[in-house]
């Protein structure tokens, strides 16, 4: 038995949209580096779709996966849509994550809403 | 695969393999039974004793058998604490760099009564003998200092200690897990009074150990039952494993010289090689450092999607990140030698055995290298300091 399923290698070893977005008009970062996860989210949002999302994470395996896997899960998705996104809903496309690296799904969850809550004040202002 | 985590666990010896076995097929019986069968037994477990003691300068009747090195240390400070407590004398000096088989039987004894002082350890992961020399008090009854750290692999001046508390009549634990099999060790030169170490960090057998205790150091026994091992360990001895454990070490010390050269030139490459990674730093001391140790923090990059990528690449190794230890602190030991946060998750330990060739290293070394820049480039830490909004730490 392996630490991680297939799936959470699949995208640890091959992150999707992995990087640094140019144009991104809602930026989101959270975690610090004392309990060792940093992720930031950039999102480039138009007509309140989510055309193109990319991510930066410093951070263990399943905090990489669980980033790579939020980006497919919202990427062309409405931001109604996405404000939804939960790190179950993460954990669960991964199949599962040990129960001890919950938390990095959780950043996850909360590196998207940390960058829709910039990409809002951004436009609102 | 390219096995470089050898301070977790070692592969058993081929003569540590072969003793078990001849004893699991010929020698099983109970060491306490009065018939031939069973006194073949108790004449193998002695014969284990008396090489374990003659590897390591004791007598056999000063060696106790064990689960491990958790046990033995357990058991080794109980008993000093125990015999304190009976002079009235309950102060406990160690060090903040410790086992966690130290450190919480320690945080255990605290919880009774007990007063425990962690010296604080040098950049380099070294206590002074005069840190000992100064803190030992009136009411000081042990002090435990580790011989070699399982982590940054610093060798701590175990004589010079062991001479300090001797001259202030205070008993001397070391947790010797790391050091036994690896390095010289003696407990008459250094002095120790308990001595706890374990057969499958030196090539024997899982879950077996042993505990010195000098003779006239009373032992306070934790698993109470029958009267093996002088009352002082119940339960019927392993002796396929106590006789592996001590063929293991024999060959372990025997061929010391030999194995300690070539590891000490292997490691030293690696140094060599790693420390050409931008923003990168050894951990520990590079000259008082056990043979077969290398540990460094990469700037920018997490430990565990490092040894994964690793692993990928067919290489072990380990880290003191909080994502490989299930906490949300890494470890106490790279916090304690005054590395940060930030970078004490980027840690890698590699702890090389002797059949590692030069060519293998030169592969971990690439692979390091590429890990850790693929990792760096998509790190928002690495971004921010390439950026220049952070300050670089290494
Ligand atoms: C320094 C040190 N002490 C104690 C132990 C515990 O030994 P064991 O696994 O035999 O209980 C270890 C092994 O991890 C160690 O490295
Ligand atoms: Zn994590």
């Amino acid at each position: 038995m392996a630490l991680y399923s297939e799936k959470v290698m699949d995208h640890f070893r091959n992150p999707r949209n992995v990087g640094f977005l140019e144009d991104a008009n809602g930026v989101g970062e959270v975690g610090n580096a004392k309990c060792g996860d940093i992720m930031k989210m950039y999102l480039k949002i138009e007509d309140d779709i989510v055309r193109d999302v990319k991510f930066e994470t410093f951070g263990c395996g399943s905090a990489i996966a669980s980033s790579s896997m939020a980006t497919e899960l919202i990427k062309g998705q409405p931001v109604s849509e996405v404000r939804k996104l939960t790190n179950k809903a993460v954990a669960e496309a991964l199949d599962g994550l040990p129960d001890y690296k919950m938390h990095c799904s959780v950043l996850a969850e909360e590196a998207i809403q940390a960058a829709l809550e910039d990409y809002e004040n951004r436009t609102n202002r | 695969m390219i096995y470089a985590d050898n301070a977790a666990t070692t592969r058993m010896s081929k003569t540590a393999k072969k003793a078990l076995t001849e004893m699991m097929d010929g020698v099983w019986g109970n060491p306490s039974s009065l018939y031939v069968h069973g006194q073949k037994a108790r004449e193998a477990l002695e014969e284990a004793r008396e090489k374990i003691a003659a590897a390591i300068g004791a007598e056999p009747r000063e060696i106790i058998f064990t689960s491990g090195g958790s046990e033995a240390d357990n058991q080794a400070i109980r008993s000093a604490a125990e015999i304190g407590k009976q002079k009235g004398k309950t102060h406990i000096l160690s060090s903040t760099i410790e086992h966690h088989a130290v450190l919480h039987t320690l945080e255990r004894l605290q919880k009774e009564g007990f007063e425990v002082e962690l010296l604080p350890v040098s950049e380099k992961g070294m206590i002074r003998p005069e840190q000992v020399a100064e803190a030992i008090r009136e009411d000081t009854c042990l002090v435990t200092v580790m011989y070699a750290n399982n982590e940054i692999g610093t060798i701590q001046p175990i004589a010079e200690i062991g001479n300090i508390c001797r001259e202030k009549q205070v008993l001397f634990h070391t947790d010797a897990v790391q050091a036994i099999g690896h390095i010289p060790v003696n407990v008459r030169e250094d002095q120790v009074d308990l001595l706890s170490a374990s057969a499958h960090k030196f090539h024997g057998p899982k879950g077996i150990g042993f505990l010195y205790a000098r003779k006239g150091v009373r032992l306070t026994s934790l698993i109470e039952g029958g009267a093996q091992e002088r009352g002082k360990r119940a339960g019927t001895e392993n002796v396929p494993a106590a006789a592996a454990m001590a063929a293991a070490l024999e060959e372990a010390v025997a061929r010391m010289p030999e194995t300690a050269a070539r590891l000490t030139a292997v490691r030293d490459r690696l140094i060599r090689g790693l420390g050409q990674i931008p923003h990168a730093a050894l951990n520990g001391d590079a000259e008082r450092r056990l043979p077969g140790n290398v540990n460094f923090c990469f700037e920018g990059i997490e430990g565990e999607s490092l040894l994964l990528l690793l692993d990928d690449r067919g290489i072990c190794a380990s880290s003191g990140s909080a994502c490989t230890s299930g906490s949300l602190d890494p470890s106490h030991v790279l916090l304690a030698i005054g590395r940060v946060h930030d970078v004490a998750h980027g840690s890698l330990r590699l702890s090389i055995g002797e059949d590692i060739t030069d060519a293998e290293a030169d592969q971990i070394i690439r692979d390091v290298k590429e890990v850790v820049a693929y990792l760096r480039g998509f790190s928002p830490i690495w971004r921010d300091l390439m950026a220049g909004k952070k300050p670089f730490i290494l």
